[in-house]
């Protein structure tokens, strides 16, 4: 297993070391890099600043040549100078910090929902949920991304933000609303026409009050969790936790999955002071005690089902944590909304400039930035592990070992989480890799939309100026990064397909 | 949209037509002809189809193309009046174009000419982009897959070697170093440059088929690695390399429009429909229809190639479409 991962490792260098001269070069001989100063009317000047910046770019040297003083250069962490006689390497550190961002929460949050939606879709085969969900996949495919984003950027923060200076929603949206989510859950849970019905009134019903309450408590003019909701969201998150993971036909796991919420929900109310001003190391390290503390729980309590008890606890732990998260966000909210001057959508920049606040309020404000560029992002990924997901998890429910597990016996939900489920992810970690090369190439365009000095600009710009320092800059991140990925992929793969593991 | 596409029951024997024992007549069919059934019979790809060929001709013959004149009146160059702050004509009075149906620009030029020159200008890059990227990937996927040894290491690491760059990189350097020669040379270097997912499903394919049995008959009776290359093996692959050849094509539209919103795809004063977004994006608020237009038509395109692709896929592998027991 190290070996296969060692290998493939040693051999993604090579094909990177060859890729980045071919970058190298195609970027070298792509135009005329003294076309900006041309057009100088002063041809004693012109000259002189033609003459410095030849040396500067060392265009007396040929390509390969320059490629080979480049590359020793990024083994010294190097970065070379640009056009302008800037640090590359300053450039960089500055502008691949909040790309990385969005393209690293781009993918995950695409994986994670896709890999869900196309599970259901794939259980509700030939539904209503499962055509509308094919035609939008096929919808999200085929959009330009710039397209969405500048969409986005209108409606979804400039109106969004004028909405909000008086958040209330009208009686037509809100019945639409409620239709809507009627709809979509009888079409999700399914069964018999008396179940539907009950489901669909049920929905409408719930989100109807829901809509009423925020409208009439102006909640989007600050939003907010309070310890109930965290209580009663606690709750459901280990009731789901334990249904995904160990089913209710005995009791242990939903016991251990219980406690810990109840202990999340305990350090909630007690630990406020730690979390009111915490540094990003202190919440991680909070993290990762809670999930040890309910893997304890879980093996305590879950007697002889003590492996699904922690699993169910842990990831109760995890939703839990989830919800605090959230909470504590909000809370910072309304001093944050002071701040930006009631229009907390962004639509410049990844940050406000000059803004200062502790955790929270910082993180409310890279929120607030980041939101909308990673939306358009991820809409061409969420279709494409969709799509994907459907026709693997269609292939393997349709295998013998499914008839089989079946035939023994087994609930339908062991049958779905531990025989289809697992299978079904084997051939989407292939698809990971080749997946977040496309997002860091589609980032370079929503950047460019949302004005983001990141790293798309670097590219753009030394390539629109014949310039391959910044380009290289740039090809080293999302190479390396796609080199990166492609390991965890193969971790991933060998996790869950033993064979690959033992031979 | 997946509906069963399944005909009656067919038999795979040869002779045109037998009597079952029950009675009922059964129509032979070759693969072929089940392809091409199980293929109209998907709704949504007819769809595709139609809307495709509606814009396909709708591009061509308004404005014309090169040395052909069209329907349509109006130059994408020439600029005019503004009349009515350039809004769109069209069914404002009953069902009728009216003098400009999709509105004019800032400076009066007409816009459905300018959106029909754009339309046409993404197709023909989509096109020779799907050709030369089929053209590729084919072969080095079945000389990668047939030949295996040297000739499959050296072929596969270099395909290696480019996906390790994303394609939009990649394109845009090439677009920066082609684009300005012309939208043939653009179409053929972007081209060059995305066959890399065809090779690799090609040369999949090949390895499996190139053990099957029929493959060694046919070496054992003499056969040329030609022959069996064109007869025995590309017919059975001909399937995955139609379906990706079509989504090659979807994916080209979004890939050009994408490199000219960054400035890097066709050049002024010709037009495509991402310059047309790029150029008028700030427009959106004052003059929506000239954000919305060419994107509608980006995404109508995209969507029927896609839906096309989708039918194709279904109609040579309809086993995805059975539904579970």
């Amino acid at each position: 297993m190290a070996v296969f991962i060692l290998r493939r490792f040693i051999i993604s260098t090579f094909t990177l070391l060859a890729a980045s001269f071919v970058v190298y070069f195609g970027v070298s001989i792509s135009g005329d890099p003294f076309e900006d100063l041309r057009g100088i009317q002063d041809e004693g000047d012109a000259q002189i600043q033609i003459a410095a910046r030849r040396e500067l770019l060392q265009l007396d040297v040929p390509v390969p040549l320059r490629w080979f003083n480049w590359l020793t250069g990024i083994f010294r962490g190097d970065f070379g100078l640009n056009i302008r006689n800037q640090d590359v390497s300053a450039l960089l550190s500055n502008a691949a910090a909040a790309t990385m961002q969005m393209v690293i929460v781009a993918t995950v949050l695409a994986i994670v929902l896709g890999v869900t939606v196309g599970i259901v879709s794939a259980l509700r085969q030939y539904s209503g949920f499962d055509y509308s969900l094919t035609f939008a996949a096929f919808l999200f495919y085929s959009l330009p991304v710039f397209w969405v984003a500048v969409m986005l950027k209108q409606y979804a923060a400039i109106e969004f933000n004028n909405w909000l200076r008086d958040p209330t929603i009208s009686p037509t949206v809100t019945v639409v609303v409620a239709l809507l989510a009627a709809v979509a859950w009888q079409a999700l849970i399914g069964g018999d026409r008396q179940r539907r019905l009950v489901v669909s009134i049920t929905s409408f019903a719930s989100t109807a009050a829901v809509l009423v309450f925020f409208s009439t408590t102006r909640w989007f003019a600050d939003p907010g969790f309070g310890t109930i909701v965290v209580g009663v969201m606690s709750v459901i998150s280990a009731v789901v936790a334990t249904y995904l993971t160990a089913g209710f036909r005995h009791r242990p796991p939903l016991q251990a999955a219980g406690a810990t919420a109840v202990a999340g929900v305990g350090f909630y109310l007690v630990g406020g002071p730690i979390l009111a001003e915490p540094s990003a190391w202190t919440l991680l390290g909070l993290f990762v005690l809670g999930i040890g503390a309910a893997l304890g729980i879980g093996a305590g309590l879950g007697g002889i089902h003590r492996r699904q008890a922690m699993s169910a606890s842990a990831l109760t732990a995890v939703l839990v944590s989830g919800v605090i998260f959230m909470d504590q966000l909000l809370q910072a909210y309304e001093r944050f909304f002071g701040l930006v001057r009631g229009r907390p959508i962004s639509t410049v920049g990844s940050a406000t400039p000059g803004f200062t606040g502790n955790f929270w309020e910082v993180g409310l404000d890279s929120i607030s930035h980041l939101m909308l560029p990673t939306v358009a992002l991820l809409l061409i990924s969420f279709a494409v592990y969709t799509r994907y997901t459907r026709a693997s998890m269609l292939e393997v429910m349709n295998q013998d070992y499914i008839r089989t597990a079946r035939a023994k016996g087994l609930t339908e939900r062991t049958v779905v989480m531990r025989h289809g489920f697992r299978n079904a992810l084997i051939p989407v970690t292939t698809l990971m890799a080749f997946d977040f090369g496309a997002v860091i190439g589609g980032a370079v365009i929503t950047e460019q939309v949302f004005g983001w000095q990141g790293m798309g600009t670097l590219f753009i710009r030394g390539l629109n100026e014949v310039d391959p320092n910044p380009v290289m800059a740039f090809f080293v991140v999302a190479g390396g990064s796609i080199v990166v990925f492609n390991m965890i992929a193969d971790i991933a793969y060998a996790y869950l397909d033993p064979r690959i593991r033992l031979s | 949209m997946s509906t069963n596409t399944e005909g009656p029951p067919v038999t795979r024997d040869h002779e045109p037509t037998q009597v079952a024992d029950d009675g009922m007549e059964v129509i032979a069919r070759t693969q072929g002809q089940m392809v091409l059934r199980r293929f109209l019979r998907h709704r949504a790809a007819m769809l595709g189809l139609g809307t495709l060929l509606f814009i396909v001709v709708l591009a061509y013959t308004s404005i014309g193309y090169g040395p052909f004149g069209g329907w349509w009146d109006k130059s994408f160059l020439r600029t005019g009046t503004v009349l009515d702050g350039g809004r769109p004509t069209l069914f404002t009075e009953g069902f009728a174009l009216g003098e400009h149906p999709f509105g004019q620009d800032n400076v009066g030029k007409d816009y459905f000419a300018l959106v029909m020159r754009g339309t046409q200008q993404s197709l023909v890059v989509a096109f020779i982009i799907g050709i030369v990227t089929t053209l590729l990937g084919t072969l080095i996927g079945a000389a990668a897959g047939f030949f295996r040894g040297r000739t499959e290491a050296v072929l596969m690491r270099i395909t290696d070697a480019m996906i390790s760059v994303p394609t939009l990189i990649f394109a845009a350097i090439v677009a920066a170093v082609f684009g300005r020669t012309g939208i043939v040379f653009l179409g053929i270097a972007l081209g060059v440059v995305t066959w890399t997912g065809l090779a690799r499903l090609v040369r999949g394919e090949f390895m499996a088929l190139r053990e099957k049995e029929f493959v060694e008959a046919a070496r054992a009776i003499g056969t040329s690695n030609w022959r069996i290359i064109t007869k025995h093996i590309l017919p059975n692959t001909v399937g995955v390399i139609i379906v990706t050849a079509t989504l090659a094509i979807a994916a080209g539209i979004l890939l050009e429009t994408a490199l000219s919103f960054l400035g890097l795809g066709i050049q002024p004063p010709d037009v495509s429909l991402g310059s047309l977004i790029t150029e008028y994006q700030t427009a959106m608020v004052s003059r929506p229809w000239l954000f919305w237009w060419p994107g509608i038509f980006i995404v109508a395109i995209a969507l029927s190639v896609n839906f096309i692709g989708d039918g194709l896929r279904d109609a040579f592998d309809p086993r995805q479409n059975r539904v579970r027991d």
